[in-house]
């Protein structure tokens, strides 16, 4: 069953510069108990998408819908917006230094959040469940680490205590931004390992938003690949990594060194990601592709619906990696330019 | 070429209001052993406060070393005339942004080292001809830093570190920052430089598939010191190391079948402070196969055929299974330090 449906999100921001459009049309669903993996790199508007559905791009101006069982967060008001965020949908940020308030102790942090949604707690209700809470991602005596202060904890207990904290209140809906970029490959183990198992125990429903197409691998059972503001691919994970379609997605996984230590030669995608100021006219892909023809500079592909859509107007059964896929890639580019 | 002997390198830890007293150290880099070969590339990985980059410092000569010998040529680089050791040894740096100064165009940034020492000739066409080997148009000498992308930037930063036509290059994380489109390409652009130009590398980075992509040879460090060193397949194929071991088994790959068949041994608890490492050997605490011996006695870097090296009293034979559990001996034998 569907509990978030996001339909033609647009973000702008007003800047000296110019307007800058972040986000340029997202659609996409969130189905209950399963996770979504969006990739992109820096610039292609994976966070902003997430942060105007909780409404914390103050200032931006927003078109589209988002209905989250039923309610459209983007006309909702203020005040039922911040009744929603953190008991329905709770959020994990990359860096949990910064999201973490310095000057108030972990338990405390979590109290507060437990008693602002649920007032009737009494406050040593409110710290026996944050006690718990610290119990249940793995922080040892929490009875005791929960009158720590942030900075007594190492990189990845924060990030535990982030999870804690997005539990709490048993959301629906977890959105992680980054949840593991600035952590240890060890300890990045260690907090995926967790994620999954709790998601499991709660049947939550994960956003998981990574430049890290190994993260994806790890958790994600359908992908969203964002590239210049908007979404150029979407499947299931297996058909993703093994039957992508849209170059641009070919060209992330051609860019990642191989896992068993093959060492042919890396295929980047050359050139840089576009400026949002002025994106390209067609596909804004276009002057990065290998694949271009001349119907690529001037209209726009659309993304289909259902389980596998890429937008690329190349035909559709040219998926996957591979010398002979790149080659009838060619010839159909060739043909198409002719 | 270069080799380093049971170099040490330790930070003191002072504190009083007027007369400084030394109240501990850290321990950054303690006893390191190897050498580099000429024309190979020198892996070495590690999570973050192993060492790795105070070791690439103690090697380019930005810290004098507490204890140790380091020879290039066989000549110690103490003695060297730091001039003219640098004309062979160059750094190239983590972070584009914080390393090249924002007011200089980056032309004079190029030619710094050539006006340092005094190379005569035609600066401008020398460095054109550097902008022009790194892939960079060589009209844009007079453009500024922030001009350019991370990626770009990365280039010029390799461009400097070339000027003096060096032979041995220590890249310490020089593809940690980018995207991941744009890091493949800085990735073939060291490894053509390293074919046209006959360099050395030691290539540190937290990234074990970039590592195992690049290197030659593949050094792991864990809390200052190297605890297996092997030929990069052999490492990746067969680590003996239960710290490899783990290692390898939490970095996420690419490919969500080999993913899900891996098995993961995910660690207990955080790596430990450097500033009072755990006797014995520095994994014990957090090592599945850790016994009485491993708490007493410090493992030496023995060669297990091959060339093979490892740090440890009970190193992993192929085809054994290592579990996640913690061996329950080991944490009786560390509470009466407690």
């Amino acid at each position: 069953m569907t509990l978030l449906e996001v339909q033609d999100l647009r973000v702008t921001f007003r800047t000296p510069d110019g307007d800058v459009q972040a986000v340029r049309g997202v659609t996409f669903a969130v189905e209950r108990g399963r996770t979504l993996g969006i990739v992109g790199e820096s610039g292609s508007g994976k966070s902003v998408s997430t942060q105007t559905l909780m409404g914390l791009t103050r200032g931006a101006v927003v078109s589209g819908s988002a209905r989250f069982e039923g309610k459209d967060l983007l006309a909702l008001p203020p005040d039922q917006l911040r009744r929603l965020r953190g008991a329905e949908i709770s959020m994990i940020f990359q860096d949990p230094l910064t999201s973490l308030h310095p000057l108030y102790t972990i338990g405390w942090q979590i109290m507060e959040m437990i008693r602002i949604h649920e007032p009737s707690t009494s406050k040593e209700q409110a710290r026996k469940r944050a006690v718990e809470q610290l119990a249940l991602v793995g922080i040892p005596q929490p009875d005791q680490r929960v009158n720590d202060y942030p900075h007594q904890f190492s990189g990845g207990m924060r990030q535990r205590a982030m999870i804690a904290m997005a539990l709490a209140l048993n959301p629906k809906l977890i959105i992680a931004d980054e949840p593991t970029t600035a952590l240890d490959a060890t300890v990045q183990a260690q907090i995926l390992d967790l994620m999954a198992r709790l998601q499991k125990e709660f049947d939550t429903a994960l956003i998981m938003i990574t430049h890290d197409l190994g993260v994806i691998a790890d958790m994600a059972d359908d992908v969203l690949v964002m590239y210049a503001g908007k979404p150029v691919e979407h499947a299931r994970r297996r058909e993703l990594y093994y039957a992508p379609h849209h170059p641009y997605t070919v060209g992330l996984l051609e860019s990642v060194p191989s896992a068993t230590g093959d060492k042919t030669r890396l295929r980047p995608v050359p050139g840089q990601p576009p400026s949002l100021l002025s994106p390209p006219a067609g596909c804004s892909f276009h002057p990065r592709c290998r694949y271009v023809m001349p119907q690529c500079r001037v209209d726009e592909p659309p993304l289909p619906a259902g389980q596998h859509g890429s937008a690329c107007w190349l035909p559709s059964d040219l998926v996957g990696i591979g010398p002979e896929v790149a080659a009838r890639r060619q010839e159909a580019s060739r043909a198409q330019r002719d | 070429m270069l080799s380093v002997t049971d170099v040490r390198k330790y930070f003191p830890i002072k504190e009083g209001l007027f007369i400084k007293k030394e109240v501990g150290r850290v321990h950054a880099v303690d006893g390191v052993s190897l050498e580099v070969r000429a024309g190979e590339t020198l892996g070495i990985v590690g999570e973050s406060g192993c060492g790795k980059s105070t070791l690439a410092r103690c090697i380019t000569g930005l810290h004098h070393v507490t204890a140790g010998r380091i020879e290039f040529d066989g000549k110690d680089i103490a003695t060297l005339d730091p001039k003219a050791f640098r004309r062979d040894v160059q750094m190239i740096f983590q972070d584009p942004y914080g390393s090249l100064n924002p007011r200089r165009r980056v032309g004079s940034i190029i030619a710094d080292p050539l006006k340092i020492h005094r190379i005569e000739g035609d600066t401008r066409k020398r460095v054109q001809e550097l902008m022009a080997l790194v892939g960079l148009n060589p009209e844009h000498y007079n453009r500024f830093p922030a001009e350019f992308s991370g990626g770009q930037r990365q280039r010029i930063g390799i461009a400097r570190a070339l000027a003096l036509n060096p032979r041995l290059v220590v890249c310490d994380e020089p593809v940690s920052a980018l995207d991941v489109s744009i890091q493949a390409q800085v990735i073939n652009l060291l490894t053509d430089l390293q074919d046209q130009l006959g360099l050395t590398y030691v290539f540190i980075a937290h990234d074990l598939s970039v590592v195992r992509y690049v290197s030659d040879r593949v050094a792991v460090m864990y809390l200052g010191q190297v605890v297996e060193l092997a030929v990069g397949e052999d490492l990746y194929k067969t680590p003996r190391h239960p710290y490899t071991n783990a290692l390898l088994s939490a970095a996420s790959v690419a490919d969500p079948d080999l993913s899900a068949k891996r098995e993961r041994i995910v660690l207990m608890g955080d790596v430990p402070s450097p500033i009072n490492p755990p006797t014995g050997c520095r994994f014990h605490p957090r090592c599945p196969k850790a016994r009485e011996r491993c708490v007493a006695e410090m493992p030496l870097l023995i060669d297990s055929g091959n060339g093979h090296l490892t740090a440890c009293h009970f190193p992993v034979q192929p085809g054994e299974h290592l579990t996640s559990e913690h061996p329950q001996i080991q944490q009786q034998s560390t509470e009466p330090q407690l």
